[in-house]
């Protein structure tokens, strides 16, 4: 008779929600960043199977087809190069809280900086890789850095928002480069380059296979190199520099930052140039690792997008990157064969979703207490 | 030849598509300045698109009624809100980026729906021109404005509705303030999250709509990626138009009539590199953005969670 009230009286458990005061463990991150990834695996395959897929299928393909034998985890590791430089860019960015959503366009105008050097020509054809690549290497750096000069002056000096001014200057550098690939460099009519000589290529795994004869038909290229440079580059900066100690303050405490006598103005511009200059070298990196011609399609893949959640999942951490970047270099490669062609970017979008979520537990406890009250 | 362009069919030709392309940038763009207004920066609209974009085209090719495709669109882009909104309000998420994963999220399930349940691009009859008795028989102005779509008629009555409702009654009241003092405007009892709530899911649902005016209304087919970018801009267009319906319809006119002016280009293949043209849009947000930045102001609370301090 009683037992709507009794059930009301006598709720045996109580949830309550506190902001945090202490620093978590040092392991909870992680841990949390590690459920939400299960949590995304586990909506995403609900939805494959609602719309008639097949989901444990699909994600034992992903697994086969990027982890399945030698030949393919290069595969995966070459997918993996441009998103480990992509998502350096978005983290360094995102370290002093720019939300700087045009680490694509960046990549795509570093791509067109390195790929000016050889269709101009500034170089020569038949010149040597060891002047080539470094010369592909600063016009990337720099092309990409001027993509990101342009929001950080704006942000700085006139305050446009970033988030506005980065997803726009995406669209003008693609329609920047199909204008020059298709009116000035075109291979026959076609919206592509010429193809790029030998001397402007990244040296790749197989070049190697006369001597060792293991590594023949292995695509990995020195990108990957570069990248895991700049990760570990940009690791020292921002943990062990003076400038990295001022972007973290910047982020996390802007108000104490400017009574430090820290010149906020000057730092947005320099860490969209540095954002933009990595971002370039990752398009650098696929143009000449990779594609060897100027080409809109595979350069505008959404890279940029994908380093976005890359740098969230890797909790802003450069050398996290690197080990998360393949995860997604999996997903994406995996994502060519897989039918149906949407399952990759659903899931990466679930993905960052559930991690953003996923933050609302670092910044809060909740605590399950027994009744009473 | 570039004279082609100046000829009097040409030119009504030119201006009749562009009020016609400019409806999903408009249904976007003020479900999205209700977002902003009320503090919340929905940058998930271009997967909301897609995904009203895509389930008004099924509907509609399976049981031939373009209103229940509508309808549909705008019930999927009112969950997608609904998801939005909780990630925002309750789970307090960093809005710039979570936006980002609603468009992934729309972008990759509009295209598994669409391998899994068509698999082939195919067509429906969309929604038809409605002449309005009269006025469409007016030289040039008919053909322009009352020879258009249900959809396009809906958009522009959109526009004073939205103002109407955001300036002039008490829920538009409320929007603003929670948009620019939420503190405040919870201490008079304001309730922050229902508020926020509300515009986020009336943001989706009329991104839905924007999708699906698209899909079954200017195109009639349904692609991979088919907006491409268009929601992005419908973001930025609210920028554009300061956070007033009638700056967006400036922006939406702007960005449409330029599309246009460019496929007519195509159309009679004038030797201007139509990449240039592309790209202006995009400029010229920019540079608006920075020219009113200093006479306009966001709302105060734009992508700030609210908290409430006890």
């Amino acid at each position: 008779m009683t037992e709507s009230t009794t059930v009301k009286q006598k709720m045996p458990f109580r949830i309550r929600i506190e902001p945090r005061l202490s620093e978590p463990p040092a392991w909870y991150p992680a841990l949390v960043s590690f459920g939400a990834l299960i949590v995304a695996l586990v909506l995403g395959g609900i939805l494959i199977t609602l719309s008639g897929g097949d989901a444990l299928r699909s994600y034992q393909h992903i697994a086969k087809a990027s982890f399945g034998d030698i030949g393919v985890i290069s595969d995966t590791i070459v997918k993996a190069t441009p998103i480990i430089l992509a998502a350096l860019a978005c983290s360094v960015a995102f370290r002093m809280k720019l939300w700087n959503i045009g680490a694509e366009g960046q990549f795509i105008m570093g791509a067109f900086g390195a790929s000016a050097i050889v269709l101009i020509p500034v170089l020569p054809a038949d010149t040597s890789r060891w002047v080539f690549i470094p010369v592909m290497m600063i016009a990337g750096m720099a092309a990409g850095a001027i993509w990101g000069f342009i929001p950080g002056y704006l942000k700085a000096k006139f305050n446009v928002n970033e988030i506005i001014s980065t997803l726009m200057l995406n669209y003008v550098a693609v329609a920047w480069v199909n204008f020059w690939i298709f009116g000035v460099w075109t291979e026959g009519g076609f919206q592509m380059s010429p193809k790029f000589p030998n001397g402007a290529s990244l040296p790749r795994l197989l070049e190697l296979s006369k001597t060792f004869p293991a590594v023949r038909g292995l695509t990995t290229h020195l990108g990957l190199l570069i990248g895991i440079i700049a990760a570990i580059v940009l690791w020292f900066i921002i943990f062990r520099s003076r400038w990295g100690y001022e972007i973290r303050l910047i982020g996390d405490n802007p108000r104490a930052a400017q009574y430090a006598g820290i010149n906020i103005t000057q730092n947005t511009i320099w860490v969209m140039m540095l954002s933009g200059a990595l971002a370039g070298l990752g398009g650098m990196s696929e143009i000449a690792g990779v594609v060897h011609r100027l080409q809109t399609a595979p350069i505008a893949a959404g890279y940029g997008f994908t380093g976005i959640i890359v740098a969230w999942l890797a909790k802003l951490n450069p050398l996290a990157i690197i080990f998360v970047s393949i995860l997604f270099g999996a997903l994406i490669l995996a994502g060519r064969e897989i039918q149906p062609s949407g399952v990759p970017k659903m899931i990466q979008g679930i993905i960052l979703v559930c991690l953003i979520a996923s933050d609302f537990l670092l910044r809060y406890r909740i605590i399950i207490s027994r009744g009473e009250e | 030849m570039i004279s082609d362009l100046f000829t009097t069919t040409v030119l009504i030709g030119i201006l009749a598509s562009g009020i016609r392309l400019s409806t999903p940038y408009l249904f976007a763009a003020i479900g999205e300045t209700f977002g902003q207004k009320s503090g919340v920066l929905n940058l998930g609209v271009e997967g909301q698109m897609l995904l009203g974009a895509f389930a008004s085209f099924y509907v509609a090719l399976t049981t031939g009624n373009l209103w229940l495709g509508l309808l549909t669109a705008m019930f999927v882009g009112a969950l997608m809100g609904l998801a939005m909104a909780y990630v925002t309000v309750n789970l307090h998420a960093e809005q710039g980026i979570s936006g980002i994963g609603f468009y992934l999220f729309g972008l990759g399930m509009s295209d598994l729906l669409f391998q899994k349940l068509m698999g082939t691009v195919e067509t429906v009859k969309g929604f038809p021109e409605i002449y309005i008795p009269g006025l469409s028989d007016i030289p040039g102005i008919g053909k322009i404005f009352f020879s258009q779509n249900i959809l396009v008629y809906l958009a522009y009555l959109l526009v004073p509705l939205a103002w109407f409702v955001l300036n002039k009654t008490t829920l538009g009241l409320k929007i603003r303030s929670v948009g620019e003092n939420p503190d405040a405007a919870d201490s008079l009892g304001v309730n922050v999250a229902r508020i926020r709530y509300f515009t986020i899911i009336l943001g989706g649902t009329l991104s839905g709509v924007a999708g699906a005016s698209m899909s079954i209304a200017l195109l009639n087919v349904f692609q991979q990626n088919m907006t491409s970018g268009l929601g992005f801009i419908a973001v930025a267009l609210v920028y554009f138009g300061a956070w007033s319906p009638i700056g967006v319809l400036g922006g939406a006119l702007l960005f449409s009539f330029i599309n246009s002016l460019q496929l007519w280009m195509q159309v009679l293949s004038i030797p201007i590199p139509s990449d240039i043209a592309v790209m202006m849009p995009y400029v010229v947000t920019i540079l608006v953005l920075v020219a009113t930045v200093s006479k306009v102001r966001a709302p105060s609370a734009l992508s700030k969670p609210f908290e409430r301090g006890d």
